[in-house]
């Protein structure tokens, strides 16, 4: 046996990691990645120029390693909320498998990685937005906002919402009022979709300390500004129409999904103080994850039709 | 303190940790050879975008 064995190494402040690929890529946080590839695929579509489909893919697959980064970097600053979180504790740092050494530095490695590749292939506009998004959502939303104000998601949202914006700037080097219509929609969509999850998990969340909006304001405050969300966000949902930039199609799918969203927001607005099952609130958020992609997704098949249709389909 | 001595690379490794270490390892040379066809086909792209713009037209 060697004299340097493990237990010898880990008292001189060693530790042979355990850690597999899989934990490393579900640092990335891969369900929030693949939105964000979506909402950015839509983007740099609806955009009015077209892009080489090989540099398409690299934008998106670096657009998608930045988000993934900043995952890496949320983990690694949250392991402690993360570990009394039953929705979180097994993740790979508070569960011991990868350390926040390793979690931090895969996170700066591949932000630089990203931001650099998206710089020097497609263009430096699309690189600069990646950065702030990264900058935004480890820092201002993770590191300050998270732990301190119950608007954190409001504000927070944000981060996830540049990604149409970004896809957008990959092809045209520039950034659209249509643009940031797809920015507005997420952002709107984004404190319904988290205030609704804090509500059926505000146990949670208050044993981890983050003052999420039913933990602070209460559930029945919460619910009101679900539903006032709910009230904005459906119209800005047709926006696109109204504005001219899709076919009434659109339009009207978009109103039909919007009418949805604040019917469920109506449910959970009549929900009693007393509901401990909460129905009303986790219907609300498997449909605003169904909303926003139905809603993507259209305007996806509007540009498309748009374009084809234009072009006489040469 | 651990003094510096050639035994302290004998560290034996557990069946547990040579999987991972060979799946961290599988998983970095993968990347390590996208990344290598991603700026490969970018240049092609790019320079081939170029180039057909400073081709004389008899040569189109």
């Amino acid at each position: 046996m060697a004299l340097a064995d493990d237990r010898l190494m880990e008292d001189a402040g060693f530790r042979m990691s355990e850690a597999t690929a899989g934990d490393f890529f579900a640092l990335l946080k891969p369900r929030v990645m693949s939105l964000v590839v979506f909402t950015a695929f839509v983007g740099l579509v609806a955009a009015p120029v077209s892009i080489n489909p090989l540099l398409a893919v690299i934008a998106i697959l670096s657009i998608a390693i930045g988000a993934g980064a900043s995952g890496a970097l949320n983990m690694w600053y949250d392991a402690d909320i993360d570990a009394v979180m039953t929705r979180t504790a097994s993740r790979p740092v508070p569960a011991g498998r990868v350390s926040p050494g390793e979690a931090l530095s895969f996170g700066l490695v591949l932000s630089a990685l990203s931001v650099m590749t998206l710089g020097v292939l497609i263009n430096w506009l699309s690189a600069a937005l990646l950065a702030f998004t990264i900058f935004f959502y480890a820092v201002i939303y993770t590191m300050w906002l998270k732990r301190w104000t119950p608007q954190n998601i409001v504000i927070g949202g944000a981060a996830g919402a540049f990604p149409p914006v970004i896809g957008w700037a990959a092809v045209t080097g520039s950034v659209s009022l249509e643009s940031l219509i797809l920015f507005l929609i997420i952002f709107l969509w984004t404190p319904p979709h988290f205030w609704a999850l804090a509500l059926f998990k505000s146990d949670d969340y208050a044993r981890a300390g983050i003052p999420m909006m039913p933990n602070v304001a209460g559930q029945a405050s919460t619910r009101r500004q679900i539903f006032a969300y709910a009230l904005v966000l459906a119209p800005i949902g047709v926006l696109p129409w109204a504005l001219g930039y899709t076919s009434a199609a659109y339009g009207a799918v978009s109103a039909v999904l919007g009418a949805g969203f604040v019917w469920y927001a109506w449910k959970v607005l009549g929900m009693s103080d007393d509901d401990r099952s909460m129905k009303p609130a986790k219907a609300l958020f498997g449909y605003s994850l169904l909303y926003l992609f139905a809603i993507f997704a259209a305007y996806l098949v509007d540009s498309v039709v748009g374009q084809v249709l234009m072009t006489g389909g040469a | 303190m651990i003094v510096a001595d050639k035994n302290l690379e004998l560290v034996t490794l557990t069946e547990r940790q040579q999987k991972a270490r060979r799946s961290r390892s599988i998983a970095i040379g993968v990347a390590l050879a996208a990344l290598v066809i991603i700026f490969y086909i970018a240049t092609i792209v790019r320079f081939g975008h170029h180039a057909a713009g400073l081709m004389p037209t008899s040569l189109m």
